[in-house]
């Protein structure tokens, strides 16, 4: 039955959801170039609904026949990915006005995908699941392709297209055996058809979760399904990459968690060999494949590969512990990236902007400042203590030691060490080599604020840890009642 | 006198879906293929669901077959708007030359 207090729960995505739409018709009937007027107001209307993500009512509530869920978790995640969003839409003002895709549709864009991810972090239904991800996933294919002169970037639209709809129906297969093996789609009926070990597992139920685990494996980027990652970040204009790596990397982690742990939390036996696997491996190839990389976004598609498979060791761990890594982990994770990315789209020269590694070199001597913040972050990226990318690996490893995952710990460990190579080069080439050709302008206004919250949140993480940690301990307890 | 039961249904699905991810790899000439291909996996899905929808007395699984089919359709919409402006760009649709970027 549907009914009007049904609603309360869903007033932030209908806020953003309304909003884009009147968004869009403003930006069709407003004369001169309305995009400036409408990217301010989407990351106004962002805001709006961050605070609206916080008064739904307390506590969990389902609704729309239980497909939709509200509880702490969602607020949490929801909240990570309305700040990635908005923040990426900060960071493309200048971007998207100097490259000459100045559309109104770009923000409006990333209003629909950020509705998407608010649905995939509620979903509680095969269903709402495969809806929210495919609003998420056809928005983003567009923007990936939104300069629509460049060669690079309809490439880089039209491979993600393609994995992105065979990961699509990769996951809707497994939500199909998983219906037809199990008789329900709903997350809590599934979870009390399993709830203490008993409920019959058969075999077309496990290739279902095999299935389902493999299509969110190919939206979070995860080895063996990670293919699409390196050319799409290449690819695509720099200020959507930012958003890429951002806010959609947390809706799909939480959407992987709550997906595995919510219905099949009982079933830990079966999924746990999946999980480990794509940890392992995602952990391993962003170490090393990153190692030869020239290009700087394709270096960052390599690292966000790796994250990505340090926050799957805490969903490997199965337990309260290891989700509360993962949140931690998406927490810290969005602020290096955001800020990393800040520094990247600051790279200008004459002839607009530049994406080589090298061509870094001696920034500390011309630009100190960008210098500085961008050596935080990858020394943060590489998880050096005492700055926040350490503590994000130290909660999944503690969660992952305390679930008895060994191996998998010192995997992780290991590649971690490799992977701060890469990291470590950076530094160095901007510190120790000679300067080539200098940066045109000082970074502009509003990348630098980015830059400079995000590399403070780095530094004092340490500090002042609580507010993050209890969040995610709450977030966390959400989904073992 | 043979009945058709569940099974059948659920290998023609897999044999189907079997085929359009081969479909999707195996096709080295034109990106239309690889969007037949994808139709074919969905189309696939929502045999499964709607064999199992039957056979469960549980409407839900056609619903979702419902909405597995409306989201196809606009996937659809969205792959060739991209290839529109693809080949605009590169003049050519060849699965092979879409090679700008190697990782």
């Amino acid at each position: 039955m549907f009914v009007a207090k049904d609603l309360a729960p869903l007033v932030p995505e209908l806020f953003v959801a309304v909003s884009a739409m009147v968004l869009l018709l403003y930006g069709v009937f407003a004369k001169g170039n309305p995009t400036r007027t409408v990217v301010w107001a989407s990351v106004l209307v962002l805001v709006v609904a961050l605070v609206l993500v916080w008064q739904v009512p307390a506590g969990r509530q389902a609704v729309l026949s239980g497909m939709f869920v509200t509880d702490s978790f969602t607020a949490v995640m929801k909240s990570l990915v309305l700040i990635g969003s908005a923040v990426s839409l900060v960071l493309s003002v200048g971007f998207i006005r100097q490259e000459e895709m100045e559309r109104f549709e770009f923000p409006v864009l990333l209003l629909l995908a950020t509705v998407g991810m608010m649905m995939m972090v509620s979903a509680n239904d095969l269903i709402s699941l495969y809806v929210g991800l495919e609003l998420q996933s056809l928005a983003l294919y567009v923007v990936a392709a939104f300069r629509r002169d460049s060669e690079r970037s309809t490439e880089a639209g039209l491979k993600y297209f393609v994995l992105g709809a065979l990961s699509s129906g990769m996951l809707l297969y497994g939500a199909s055996l998983i219906y037809g093996f199990a008789g329900s789609t709903n997350f809590t009926d599934l979870a009390k058809l399993f709830a203490g070990g008993h409920g019959h597992v058969s075999v077309g139920l496990v290739v279902g979760i095999v299935f389902l685990a493999a299509g969110l494996a190919f939206k979070v980027s995860a080895v063996p399904f990670h293919m699409w990652t390196p050319d799409v970040y290449e690819g695509a204009p720099t200020a959507v990459t930012a958003f890429f790596a951002s806010a959609p990397k947390v809706a799909a982690m939480a959407l992987f968690v709550r997906a595995i742990i919510s219905p099949f939390g009982a079933l830990v036996a079966e999924w746990q060999q999946i999980i480990i696997l794509l940890a392992g491996a995602s952990m391993l190839l962003g170490a090393f494949a990153a190692i030869w990389q020239k290009n700087i976004k394709r270096l960052m598609a390599y690292s966000s590969i790796g994250h990505v498979g340090f926050a799957l060791v805490g969903l490997a761990a199965g337990t309260s512990e290891g989700v509360r890594g993962v949140v931690v982990y998406m927490a810290v994770y969005l602020a290096m990236t955001l800020g990393t990315f800040a520094c990247i789209l600051a790279m200008r020269q004459k002839n607009g902007l530049v994406e080589g590694i090298d061509d870094l070199a001696g920034l500390a001597r011309t630009q100190p400042g960008m210098a500085f913040a961008l050596a935080v972050f990858m020394f943060s990226l590489a998880g050096v203590p005492p700055l926040a990318g350490f503590f994000g690996k130290f909660y999944v490893f503690m969660a992952a030691i305390n679930a008895k995952l060994y191996v998998l710990s010192v995997i992780g460990v290991l590649s971690s060490v490799v992977g701060a190579f890469y990291y470590l080069r950076i530094v160095k080439i901007m510190y120790f080599d000679a300067p080539g050709e200098p940066f045109l302008h000082p970074m502009p206004r509003e990348l630098g604020v980015v830059a400079a919250v995000a590399s403070l949140f780095t530094l004092l993480f340490v500090v002042f840890p609580m507010p993050i940690l209890n969040g995610a301990a709450m977030a966390a307890k959400a989904l073992f009642p | 006198m043979l009945t058709i039961g569940l099974g059948h249904y659920l290998s023609v699905a897999a044999i189907l879906f079997t085929l359009g991810i081969l479909g999707i790899f195996v096709n080295r000439k034109n990106v239309i293929v690889i969007l037949m291909s994808i139709e074919l996996m969905l189309l696939a899905v929502n045999i499964n669901l709607v064999a199992f929808s039957i056979f469960l007395h549980d409407l839900g699984g056609q619903v979702f077959a419902l909405l597995v089919l409306t989201v196809a359709a606009g996937e659809a919409a969205i792959g060739l708007a991209i290839l529109v402006i693809y080949f605009r760009n590169r003049g050519t649709i060849a699965v092979e030359d879409i090679n700008l970027m190697k990782g």
